[in-house]
């Protein structure tokens, strides 16, 4: 829908184009059922970041504090990406496998997998 | 049932002086204390006379102080020379 | 030959529409350039009806009565060392959100008034919006003066405006003036005089003011006065304002339903760091959040909604997501700031046990189930030393810009996520509420400064937290980190030694 504007063809930048983040995508991650962790964490990640660098490295800089994180074993976790059911190979780079610039990854661990 | 106008005036001499006002000259007029101020609720409207206020004021005033006293109203405004009413349209 | 007295509404008349001219060689389009493109219909401004009869030389006389008066509570608190009087100094984080996000929103609101006050076509409304752009900087001016004695001794206030330009919090309430101050005149009407002067008002004065003569704050409690002089005029500006503009032309409706219905889930989202501030900052506690949406919001606002129906406008929509969510607001807006305080300008503390109980009385059907047990968490790992700060930064909303916290209503372990898709980038909104405003206008919101977005890219003073919390002008280690250690605290326990009663002495 057209923004009301005093002259016709209003625009303006758009200040998060993924040209601006020097080589990265923005990916938001939230482990669900963990709401000590007040939302979903902001990411700067290049597309060839390989998923396991998250599993590995990333996830546990940040959510490794919580008491909770020693009995995670992120192998048996449920995961959606920006909406859908996915299940990621730690292998492969996050941009081969349907993470785009802005994408949202949300993720369950708790033993039954639910949401 | 009226729509209920009010008023809520600061607890200072002069709001005190225009509450005790009001509540005389708008008999269905309630009237209650809170931390620092005075609320005052009227089914439909409300009306504060100058004169009313200047003789328990003990000087001369005049309806547009109304501005040094008020904290909060509800209704529509209607301000004359001697008055200043609350009112629903 | 007694001189015959005009009338206040003569006077009135003469100093205002009585100023007035029909232009004669330029055409009215061209003097008012912004009075049509909302689609907004005006065929008579002379239909407009003032309400308050104040012209400027009375004007000026009350204002300088009120600064007189101002002043002298302000030079005789300085004087007499008033910051000693508050309960708490945990209570001044509360007047650190206030000059931090709301006192630059009164100076936005001054230069916005001023822009009214020439382009609104009618003069009545141009008299009106004049000397609320004037009260508005009186405002900014006074709260700046009453806080700067607070600066001598407390942390956190002295870059106020700086901060509000870049702090990740106070971009809520900078975007959300930013966003009415960029839109045409009917809509900053409706936005500001109205939803946010009229209908939300008291979700804003009350929380700040009453919480601050509740807490021995006896400077804000005046300037609160001081200022609600002046709100009485901005309410009924509002109230009229948007009447006119119902009753000018049928076709005026749906476009100001539309406005309400962003402008009060604006309004909302905003207020829920007011909320916080009266649920958790406020040593004496006036009232809880709940309760006042319940009496200010819900009572009021539908007595209002009732009355407005008669020109075919109907209540807020997700008024009903603000009432169900009125048990979890406060407490997932505190989580926030529990856990982001190493970035913030404020402090923040783990809730003692009296406190908790206060809470639970209040919020019953949440607050135990729900929180309590995150805080009674968090409270053992910061007595273990290990108290929790996020590493990680947060999802924040492209509209309200609030980090991503709230949860579905009915489901509060789910957060509510939703997205828009436009020119082939994503936008996260917290909220339908949230998500209607960037759909309704894309272009206006995708240009959105986030501050969480531009410390990735490099603009804000560096890669690391250091850095950026210098380029926020933080004092390390005195503006922000739990209040506990701080040199507050340290500073507040010594000035109230000799105030408490001696320790008994252990029997040997």
């Amino acid at each position: 829908m057209a923004t009301a504007s005093l002259h016709p063809g209003y625009t303006g930048p758009v200040r998060d184009r993924i040209e601006n983040f020097h080589g990265a995508q923005l990916v938001y991650v939230h482990w669900e059922g963990h709401l000590n962790f007040c939302s979903a964490v902001t990411l700067p990640l290049p597309a060839s970041t390989p998923f396991g660098a998250l599993t590995a490295e990333i996830l546990p800089s940040i959510y490794g504090i919580d008491p909770d994180w020693a009995d995670v074993d992120l192998g048996s976790a449920r995961w959606m990406l920006d909406g859908a059911d996915w299940k990621p190979d730690g292998a492969r780079p996050i941009g081969d496998q349907g993470v785009g610039h802005k994408s949202l990854i949300r993720f369950w661990t708790s033993p039954t997998g639910q949401a | 049932m009226s729509r209920p106008v009010s008023i809520t005036l600061q607890s200072s001499q002069d709001g005190i002086a225009i509450a005790d006002a009001i509540m005389a000259d708008n008999p269905e007029a309630t009237r209650n204390a809170f931390p620092a101020m005075i609320k005052i609720d009227a089914p439909g409207r409300l009306t504060i006379k100058g004169d009313t206020v200047s003789e328990l004021l003990g000087r001369e005033w005049d309806p547009q102080e109304i501005h040094m006293s008020v904290v909060s109203l509800s209704g529509s405004v209607d301000e004359d020379d001697g008055s200043f009413t609350l009112f629903w349209r | 030959m007694v001189a015959r007295k005009l009338s206040l509404k003569q006077k009135y008349g003469h100093f205002t529409r009585g100023m007035d001219w029909e232009p004669s060689y330029q055409a009215k389009e061209d003097i008012f350039p912004f009075a049509s493109y909302e689609g907004i219909k005006i065929h008579d401004w002379d239909a407009w009806e003032d309400p308050f009869k104040l012209t400027m030389d009375a004007y000026w006389k009350f204002q300088a009565e009120k600064e007189r008066k101002l002043y002298a509570v302000i030079d005789s608190m300085a004087q007499n060392n008033g910051q000693l009087g508050i309960t708490d100094a945990r209570y001044l984080n509360a007047v650190k959100l206030f000059i931090q996000g709301v006192t630059p929103l009164e100076y936005q609101a001054h230069r916005h008034f001023a822009h009214l006050a020439r382009h609104l076509p009618g003069a009545g409304l141009r008299v009106a919006a004049q000397m609320q752009s004037i009260d508005e900087l009186r405002h900014c001016q006074t709260q700046i003066h009453t806080i700067s004695h607070y600066n001598k001794f407390f942390d956190g206030i002295h870059d106020f405006a700086h901060m509000h330009d870049r702090l990740w919090y106070l971009s809520v309430p900078k975007s959300f003036f930013d966003d009415a101050t960029s839109a045409g005149p009917f809509e900053f009407l409706t936005a500001i005089s109205f939803s946010f002067e009229y209908v939300l008002t008291n979700l804003l004065f009350v929380p700040f003011m009453s919480g601050a003569a509740y807490n021995g704050d006896m400077a804000t409690v005046t300037f609160g006065f001081s200022a609600q002089s002046d709100e009485s005029r901005h309410m009924t500006l509002g109230l009229e304002a948007i009447r006119f503009i119902l009753e000018q032309d049928e076709a005026n409706v749906p476009i100001v339903q539309r406005w309400i219905d962003k402008w009060f889930w604006r309004g909302y989202r905003l207020l829920s760091l007011v909320g916080m501030m009266m649920d958790y900052m406020l040593p004496k506690k006036v009232m809880s959040w709940a309760e006042a949406w319940e009496s200010y919001y819900e009572e009021a606002g539908g007595a209002l909604f009732a009355d407005l129906a008669r020109y075919g406008i109907r209540e807020p929509k997700y008024a009903d997501v603000a009432k169900a969510e009125k048990g979890h607001l406060t407490h997932q807006a505190w989580t926030i700031f529990y856990n982001y305080t190493h970035a913030a300008a404020i402090h923040t503390w783990d809730v003692d046990d009296q406190h908790l109980a206060w809470l639970r009385e209040k919020y019953p059907e949440t607050f135990e189930q729900i929180y309590q047990p995150r805080y009674l968490k968090w409270r053992e790992q910061a007595a273990e030393g290990k108290r929790f700060y996020n590493n990680g930064l947060p999802q924040l909303c492209q509209v309200c810009q609030i980090p991503m916290v709230f949860t579905e209503v009915g489901d509060p372990d789910t957060i509510s996520f939703r997205v828009s898709e436009h020119e082939g980038d994503k936008y996260h909104t917290c909220s339908d509420g949230c998500r209607d405003i960037f759909d309704h206008e894309p272009v206006k919101y995708a240009q959105a400064w986030l501050p969480v977005h531009q410390i990735f890219q490099g603009n804000c003073g560096g890669a690391t937290l250091p850095e950026v919390l210098d380029w926020y002008h933080i004092n390390q280690g005195a503006d922000n980190m739990d209040y506990a250690g701080s040199p507050e605290e340290a500073q507040w326990d010594k000035w109230m030694e000799g105030r408490r009663p001696p320790l008994a002495v252990a029997a040997e």
